[in-house]
């Protein structure tokens, strides 16, 4: 199989990959919060929907019941960090944790296959074709939902929440709600994302959400770069965080096509995220003109 | 209107850092007042602001707005009763947002937020009008970015968020310290026309000692946590800046420490 004939199933995974993208961009652009619940959340939502799928339940029902239980991850997170007053980014690695236990009970075990033959599911990896235009579809319409939800009273008041805590709270925004909602409907999309993950590949994993908080990053962060020019507007910004995620899917698939052992592909997602989050302050720092030194020359 | 009764608040209690901000301090606000607050570095301006806020609970005493205990009410939801300008022009605002977003959250202060859109056509219409009011340039800019502007600009955006839905109390704290002395005025200035319009009952804490007795009905003076000085009506409109220095020598047996109090 050469490059061009594995890209069909790096758009796929990109896609799937996209939705917990945009969970990630909810909580790390727009609030404000980096949040690692969802390194646990992803095989949560994976776990919940192969468990009951195998069991025979709607697959519908089994993509509904992840969401929510994704949300009761991010729930959690948003209890510690609100009403126990634990610092955001150490709450969700709280979580994250509990989430490992939580997940191996789920499954009663390391992995649970899911074969598309004998299970209804909505995608495999045996009809990529299909799989896209079903994923370009569902994140048609996540993103129609989350542009008229952040568009209302409570939207407008959770993206004030991110930006200014001070001033939300000045103008009678209950910041700590909003928090929670803000981390329940990031983990919710991020579990609705690994319950697809988990029809996709055919299986979960309890490991299947190690890093993927960086992956999620990057997916923010190459979206933002390439398409920050003509992304104003909330939807198509969205829309280009999933297109980062397939991006980044794309160049995975390539490396490993080059032959790059694929141990060390983490270490390049992470070097690559670095990068890129470090970029603002190099700029800052060490490549701006001393302003204020002359300032004070001249005076 | 409001009624500050017997409050204290000790910051750090315990430690070497220990300090007795709030200091058994009684105010009370009639309808429509307009008190100019001043008082040297530490004195309790900021913190008798912040109490009234709810940033913090106070450590005994009573707050009363319009004869409601509003003392256990936290930020948020005594954010209803009052309008707040901040020192810092970056703390009023939300940045990332457009102006007229910032006004939309300002409107459904107080108010439940549901699901109806964030912003309706006929308050955009409204809120050209009132940015025009202010005669900055702002009501061509609706839909730009706060952070785009400068911090006097900010500063009125603030103000016109703070005076929506006719706030019980006004709570004004050094909103012009951080601009340069010409913008202070206008800010001032517009301070001034939205308090009166509005008939707002204000406090408002300023280091300037002139603005202090050229604006407002009364002013106090503050010193250790609680208020030393409380003049009002036409003794206030007499009073000189050596006066208040004096003033303030007399009640607190000290000069007044704060440079910038008298030069500003």
């Amino acid at each position: 199989m050469g490059l061009l004939g594995a890209m069909p199933g790096a758009i796929a995974q990109g896609l799937v990959w996209g939705i917990m993208a945009i969970g990630v961009y909810i909580t790390y652009k727009i609030l404000d919060i980096a949040d690692l619940t969802v390194d646990g959340s992803l095989c949560t939502g994976a776990a919940v929907c192969a468990m009951m799928a195998v069991s025979g339940v709607n697959i519908w029902i089994c993509i509904l019941c992840a969401l929510l239980a994704g949300m009761l991850a991010g729930l959690v997170t948003g209890l510690f960090h609100t009403v126990l007053g634990i610092p955001a980014i150490l709450s969700g690695i709280l979580t994250q944790l509990m989430l490992w236990s939580v997940n191996l009970k789920i499954m009663g075990k390391a992995n649970q296959v899911l074969p598309a033959r004998n299970v209804a599911v909505l995608l495999t990896q045996l009809s990529n074709g299909r799989a896209v235009l079903f994923l370009v579809i569902a994140l048609g319409v996540i993103i129609g939902i989350l542009y008229w939800f952040f568009g209302t009273e409570i939207g407008c008041s959770l993206r004030a929440t991110g930006c200014n805590l001070n001033m939300s709270r000045a103008q009678g925004i209950n910041t700590g709600l909003n928090k929670v909602l803000g981390l329940m409907i990031s983990n919710g999309l991020v579990a609705l994302s690994g319950a697809l993950l988990a029809q996709y590949q055919g299986f979960a994993d309890v490991n299947m959400g190690r890093g993927a908080i960086v992956i999620g990053l990057a997916a923010v962060i190459i979206g933002e770069a390439l398409f920050s020019f003509v992304a104003r507007n909330f939807a198509v910004r969205l829309m280009s965080v999933a297109l980062g995620s397939v991006i980044y899917f794309m160049v995975y698939q390539t490396v490993i096509f080059l032959g790059l052992d694929t141990d060390l592909l983490k270490m390049l997602s992470a070097l690559v995220v670095a990068v890129f989050l470090g970029t603002p302050y190099l700029k800052a720092n060490y490549f701006s003109a001393p302003r204020k030194k002359e300032e004070k020359d001249h005076a | 209107m409001l009624e500050i009764k017997n409050l204290s608040k000790t910051f750090n209690p315990g430690t070497i850092n220990e300090k007795l901000a709030l200091d058994n301090l009684s105010l009370t606000l009639n309808d429509g007042d307009f008190v100019t607050v001043i008082g040297g570095n530490g004195a309790g301006k900021s913190t008798m602001l912040n109490a009234i806020a709810g940033v913090w609970k106070p450590d005994c005493g009573s707050i009363l707005l319009d004869g409601t205990d509003v003392t256990p009410l936290p930020e948020y939801k005594r954010a209803k009763f009052l309008g707040r300008v901040f020192q810092d022009p970056m703390m009023g605002t939300a940045a990332d947002m457009e102006i007229q977003e910032n006004l939309a959250l300002a409107k459904r202060r107080g108010s439940r937020r549901g699901l109806h859109w964030g912003i309706s056509r006929q308050e955009k219409q409204e809120y050209q009008e009132m940015l025009a009011q202010l005669e900055l340039g702002l009501e061509s800019r609706l839909t730009s970015k706060v952070g785009l502007l400068s911090g006097g600009q900010r500063q009125a955006v603030t103000l016109l968020m703070a005076a929506m839905n006719s706030p019980k109390l006004l709570l004004l704290d050094e909103h012009t310290a951080a601009l340069d002395p010409k913008t202070a005025a206008k800010v001032l200035e517009i301070t001034d026309r939205i308090v009166t319009k509005g008939r707002l009952t204000t406090l408002m804490i300023t280091h300037n000692m002139q603005d202090a007795i050229r604006h407002g009905n009364r002013l106090i003076m503050m010193s250790e946590g609680h208020i030393v000085v409380d003049v009002r009506g036409e003794e206030k409109e007499k009073l000189t800046v050596p006066d208040l220095l004096q003033l303030f020598a007399n009640a607190s047996g000290r000069e007044m420490n704060s440079d910038r109090a008298i030069l500003g």
